[in-house]
C-alpha cells in the first residue's frame, strides 16, 4: 500500500500551479496517472521516487513513512529501492547492455538475476552491444530489466512507450504486465494512450490543474467521458476537399485513414488539425477479426 | 651547443601542473557545473580571468603575494619553509592557475551536456554521487576530459610572461625554454633561439592537431 497525501507548488509554462493530492494505491495495483502536459503527473511520481521533495505532507508505504515534511523526514533515494523506467531510456551511452545491467547490482549481489532478466525481457543476443546500437523498443527493455535488478517492490513509468512505434509499443505493454504480474510489482504509469490505459491498468487517476478530478476503472472513467452513444471513434482531421455539392473529410483514426462525407452547412465548424468524435448508433456495425 | 635544460625544465613543469589541474579542475568543474550557488558567476569570473589579463598582471600580484616581504610569503616561508618565489615551486603555482580555466572549461561544458535523466537513473539505482561521477559521468565526457589535459599542458608549455615574474631568469632551475628564447634572442643568438622556438613549434602543433582530430572523430565541438 501506498499513501500520498501531498502538496507541491509547482513552476509549469502555464504559471505557478498547486499540486495537490491524497490517494491510497493498493499493494500489487497497476494505477495509471493520467491528463494534459504539466498538470504535475511526473512531479508525482519524482516525489515517490525521493527525486523531488513535497512541500507538505507524508508519503507512506506499507508501514514506513519515506516522507514526512512535518517532522523533516526524508528517506534516502537508495533506500526506497523503487524501480524507474523514463520516456528516453537515460542508458549509460558507455556501458553495454548487460554491464549497463551490472551497473544496478547491489554490492555482493548474486549475478544470477542478470541472467534471469535479459532472458526474460529478450535480450540475450544484444547484451554485448551498446544502447545506441539498439532500437527504441529495444532499448527500452534494457532499460526495464535494469530497473527490476535491484528488485524493486515500485516500478514508476513516466511515458515509457510514448516514443516507441505502435508494433513494438504493444509488445513492450506484454513485457510490462509479464515482469509486473511475475515480480508481483505495484506499479504506477502515466500515459496518454487510452488503449495502453484500458489494456494494462486497474485504477485510473484523472488530473488537471494538480488536482485529481476523476479516478476508478480505466472502462468505468473513459466509457462514461467517449463512449456514451453506440458506435464511436476519436479522430483528427487531415483534409478537407470540394466535391460537388458535398466536403468530404480525411480522418485520422489510431493508424487508418477514413474518407466521410459533410454537408457544406456543417462545413464552417470544422478545420484541418480538428479532434472530432465519429458516432453513428443507426446500424449494427460488422466486427471481423484481422488476421496478422 | 643546445642546452636542453630550457626544455626539460618546461617539460617538467607542464607534466606537473597538468597532473595538479586534473585533480582540483575536476571537482571544480563539477562543482560549477551542477551548483545552485549564488556565487556561481564569481567564481566562473575569476576562473577565467587569466583568459583576459596580460600574464605580467597576474605574475606580478603573485610576486608580491609570495614576496617574504609581505605577510603570506613571510609565513610561508618562516612556518612551512616553502619560498615560491624564484624557485620551480613558485612557478608550478602560478602555472596552475594560470591555465586552471583551461582544464575547466571543456571540463564544466561536457558535465553539463550530460542529461540530468543519466544522474537520476544512476541515484535511483542506489548508487551514491561519487559513483554516478566516477561511473558514469567522467567515463562519458572522456573527450571533454582529454582536451582540458591537452590544452592545459600545451598552455603551460607557452607560458613566458607569468614565469618570468614568478621564476625570473635562474638557469637549471626556473629557466623555461620560451625564456630561453628571450635570451638568445637579447644576446643576438639566433641560431639558438630558431631551435628552441622550432622544437615548441612543432611539439605545441603536434598536440593541438591531436586535440583536433580526436573531437573530430569523436564528432562532438567540445571547446
Amino acid at each position: 500500500m501506498i499513501h500520498l497525501s501531498i502538496e507541491k507548488k509547482l513552476n509549469t509554462a502555464a504559471g505557478d500551479m498547486d499540486l495537490c493530492i491524497d490517494i491510497t494505491i493498493k499493494k500489487g495495483s497497476f494505477t495509471t496517472f493520467y491528463g494534459p502536459s504539466g498538470v504535475g503527473k511526473t512531479s508525482i511520481l519524482r516525489m515517490i521516487a525521493g527525486l523531488l521533495k513535497p512541500d507538505k505532507g507524508r508519503i507512506i508505504v506499507g508501514s514506513k513513512i519515506w516522507n514526512d515534511v512535518a517532522v523533516k523526514k526524508q528517506l534516502k533515494i537508495s533506500e526506497r529501492n523503487v524501480g524507474v523506467l523514463f520516456q528516453d531510456y537515460a542508458l549509460f551511452p558507455t556501458m553495454t547492455v548487460r554491464e549497463n545491467l551490472e551497473f544496478a547490482l547491489n554490492k555482493g549481489q548474486s549475478t544470477v538475476i542478470i541472467d534471469e532478466l535479459i532472458h526474460t525481457v529478450g535480450l540475450k543476443q544484444l547484451q554485448h552491444r551498446k544502447p545506441d546500437t539498439l532500437s527504441g523498443g529495444q532499448q527500452q527493455r534494457v532499460a526495464l530489466a535494469r530497473a527490476l535488478v535491484k528488485k524493486p517492490t515500485i516500478l514508476l513509468l513516466d511515458e515509457p512507450l510514448s516514443a516507441i512505434d505502435l508494433a513494438m509499443r504493444k509488445k513492450l505493454q506484454d513485457y510490462l504486465l509479464l515482469v509486473h504480474k511475475h515480480y508481483g510489482l505495484t506499479t504506477i504509469m502515466i500515459s496518454h494512450d487510452i488503449g495502453e490505459i484500458i489494456k494494462m491498468s486497474d485504477t485510473i487517476y484523472v488530473l488537471e490543474n494538480g488536482l485529481i478530478v476523476k479516478s476508478g476503472a480505466p472502462m468505468d472513467v473513459f466509457t462514461h467521458q467517449y463512449m456514451s452513444g453506440g458506435f464511436q471513434f476519436t479522430g483528427e482531421i487531415i483534409k478537407i476537399e470540394k466535391e460537388d455539392v458535398l466536403y468530404i473529410i480525411s480522418l485520422l483514426i489510431g493508424n487508418s485513414i477514413v474518407n466521410t462525407v459533410i454537408m457544406p452547412s456543417e462545413i464552417h465548424e470544422f478545420s484541418i488539425g480538428d479532434h472530432v468524435l465519429i458516432s453513428s448508433k443507426a446500424f449494427n456495425p460488422m466486427i471481423q477479426k484481422i488476421i496478422q | 651547443m643546445i642546452d636542453w635544460t630550457p626544455l626539460f625544465i618546461t617539460f617538467k613543469l607542464a607534466l606537473i601542473t597538468t597532473l595538479c589541474l586534473i585533480v582540483i579542475g575536476i571537482p571544480i568543474s563539477y562543482w560549477l557545473a551542477y551548483t545552485k550557488n549564488k556565487g556561481k558567476p564569481i567564481i566562473e569570473t575569476l576562473i577565467s580571468m587569466p583568459l583576459v589579463l596580460p600574464p605580467t598582471v597576474l605574475g606580478f600580484y603573485f610576486l608580491i603575494a609570495f614576496s617574504p616581504q609581505n605577510a603570506f610569503g613571510d609565513w610561508l616561508n618562516n612556518h612551512l619553509g616553502i619560498h615560491l618565489i624564484f624557485s620551480f615551486e613558485g612557478l608550478v603555482i602560478g602555472s596552475i592557475i594560470y591555465s586552471l580555466p583551461f582544464m575547466v572549461h571543456p571540463i564544466q561544458a561536457g558535465f553539463s551536456s550530460i542529461p540530468k535523466n543519466l544522474i537520476e537513473a544512476s541515484l535511483l539505482l542506489g548508487k551514491t554521487k561519487f559513483t554516478t561521477l566516477t561511473k558514469v559521468l567522467l567515463p562519458n565526457i572522456k573527450p571533454s576530459i582529454i582536451t582540458g589535459i591537452v590544452l592545459s599542458f600545451a598552455h603551460t608549455i607557452g607560458e613566458f610572461g607569468l614565469v618570468l615574474m614568478i621564476g625570473g631568469n635562474i638557469p637549471n632551475k626556473t629557466k623555461v625554454a620560451s625564456i630561453a628564447i628571450y635570451d638568445e634572442v637579447e644576446s643576438l643568438n639566433y641560431g639558438l633561439a630558431n631551435s628552441y622556438s622550432l622544437i615548441l613549434f612543432a611539439i605545441t602543433f603536434i598536440i593541438l592537431l591531436l586535440v583536433y582530430l580526436l573531437n573530430n572523430k569523436t564528432n562532438k565541438n567540445i571547446l
